[in-house]
């Protein structure tokens, strides 16, 4: 079902983690349909993305796109992130079956959400970058599991 | 990939060598077709009439009582259809069924609730089980017919269908069984239970897949599913399929033959199973009761992590095994049984399904359990409900 680079992904995905006092955190998805997607950004005062962390709670392919994603913009500029869309995140995977394709949307939305989180940290606003519209952070943060 | 455990019985079994064995000759021997009139076929009506009686035995009916089919599906369909075509013009159209059916009823209710039929799903209590008061209370004089499954698929639950059926039958009403998982798992005798109709599957006790029977008690006369020729009393045209009927046959000979043995040998490795995760896995629940389930059932639900990436690890360490989250089921829901008990989403989606078989060992479970620990940890360890859940912990 999953391109080899998929499974290399999900068996070994790259940069998980945390990052501690990160310049942005970005939370999307909803535990209710099964994939949540959380990206951390540092990144540093040329606005260049020094590192970049993620913890996924979601299937095969949500976990490797997460990890696809934060190779795809580290290292990138702020204006460069912006370009990683689904799409790349997709290509760079060598594909993804047709009902999974909704999971490199969340990928999208994480770099969107971290980076509107680093804009509003620092009172910035970037061209190019709308609210995100899937931070589940405010509403589902008194929830009980 | 070294050894592979397999641990989705309740999807398919192996089929029998014993049983495989019994079917060869059909195929190149005695392949003639049983309607044909010369002795080399009629060879082969004798060996169906026999494989009937054997199945017949197995849950005290009568030969002409058993209709070979395609399968559990099949013989849903069946039951239902032919019921609400039998009845809806007359009686009523009014059809109850539980909220944890397997999909072959449930989207056959949805179906004939779009021809005009009126289903009420009743509920199920924390364990899987139905809700007996909830059902006294649906039954109109217009109910045609009540169909409860024998035990979950997903969950193992098993209903009460001895007071279900007695229910149905002080009411007038018929009564149907899905017994796809029941079936040469546990006893069934359908005149102790009150069954009416009953589907049953081959491939689930280690029989081939395609096949399958509905058992329909005389005097039900719903009709034909399937027109054209004579065969099963005119009631289910298309040539027998000859290989498959005999294989079924002594898979449930032989099923029955052990079935105190092989019950004993599974519950023991199922407690040991639910005792170890449990005790060992910390968040972790047994979804269905602790003890009214199948033999061969163990499903669970781990916090924090998702159903299909556990199922791609446990697949990478050789263990096969099945998950009620949305990704493994292809929609964005997870499986209506998890949520039928009661299970918030994000606990549905970190579901498994292990089933057991007569062939699975003791090491087998231990080394499946070392297996989830290790799998569950690590994708704790990059769940972000992991990590709110720990910070809230500390706080």
């Amino acid at each position: 079902m999953y391109s080899e680079k998929v499974m290399d992904h999900f068996q070994n995905p790259r940069n998980v983690g945390e990052i501690e006092n990160a310049s942005g955190v970005g939370t999307v998805g909803n535990a209710k349909c099964g994939d949540i997607m959380r990206m951390y950004l540092d990144i540093d005062d040329n606005g260049v993305i020094q590192d970049c962390k993620f913890k996924t709670f979601g299937c095969g392919a949500a976990v490797a796109t997460s990890s696809m994603a934060t190779e795809l913009v580290k290292g990138k500029t702020i204006q460069e992130a912006l370009e990683v869309t689904n799409k790349a995140v997709m290509e760079a995977l060598d594909g993804l079956p047709p009902i999974k394709v909704h999971c490199s949307l969340l990928a999208e939305e994480a770099i969107h959400a971290a980076l509107w989180d680093y804009a509003e940290k620092n009172g910035i606003k970037i061209e190019g970058l709308s609210k995100p519209k899937s931070d589940i952070s405010e509403e589902e943060d008194d929830e009980e599991y | 990939m070294s050894k592979m455990i397999y641990l989705d019985n309740a999807a398919t079994t192996k089929t029998a060598p014993e049983v495989v064995e019994a079917m060869l000759p059909y195929f190149t021997e005695y392949y003639g077709n049983p309607s044909s009139l010369y002795g080399f076929a009629s060879h082969n009506k004798d060996a169906i009439s026999k494989a009937r009686r054997q199945i017949a035995d197995t849950i005290g009916a009568k030969d002409k009582e058993i209709y070979f089919t395609a399968g559990g599906s099949a013989s849903d369909n069946w039951a239902l259809k032919a019921t609400a075509e039998l009845l809806g013009e007359t009686k009523g159209k009014h059809i109850i069924t539980s909220r944890i059916e397997h999909h072959a009823i449930m989207h056959t209710c949805d179906y004939l609730a779009k021809k005009g039929f009126e289903i009420t799903y009743i509920d199920v209590d924390e364990n899987g089980v139905i809700k007996m008061d909830e059902l006294k209370a649906a039954i109109r004089p217009d109910t045609i017919l009540i169909s409860v499954m024998f035990a979950n698929n997903e969950i193992g639950t098993i209903q009460p269908i001895k007071q279900i059926g007695a229910l149905a039958h002080e009411n007038g009403i018929l009564f149907h069984t899905d017994a796809v998982q029941a079936y040469c798992h546990v006893p069934i005798n359908v005149d102790e239970y009150n069954i009416d109709m009953m589907s049953a599957s081959g491939h689930k006790f280690y029989g081939s897949k395609g096949i399958g029977f509905l058992y329909i008690r005389t005097g039900v006369k719903i009709r034909s599913f399937v027109h054209g020729g004579a065969q099963e009393r005119k009631r289910r045209a298309g040539t027998e399929n000859v290989p498959c009927i005999i294989g079924m046959a002594k898979a449930a000979e032989i099923a029955h033959a052990h079935m105190a043995e092989w019950n004993e040998k599974e519950i023991a490795m199922r407690d040991h199973m639910i005792d170890r995760v449990l005790a060992e896995i910390p968040y972790s629940r047994l979804n269905g009761g602790r003890t009214n389930r199948l033999p061969n059932n163990v499903n669970f639900s781990f916090q924090f992590v998702e159903g299909e990436s556990m199922l791609i690890m446990l697949d990478m360490k050789g263990i096969c095994a099945s998950s009620g989250s949305a990704c493994a089921s292809g929609s964005l829901d997870p499986s209506h049984v998890l949520l039928g008990i009661g299970l918030p989403h994000e606990i549905a989606h970190g579901s498994v399904r292990l089933t057991l078989s007569d062939e699975t060992t003791m090491d087998d479970i231990d080394y499946t359990v070392d297996a989830l620990k290790e799998i569950v940890a690590q994708l704790r360890s990059m769940s972000p409900l992991y990590e709110d859940f720990v910070k809230k912990q500390k706080k």
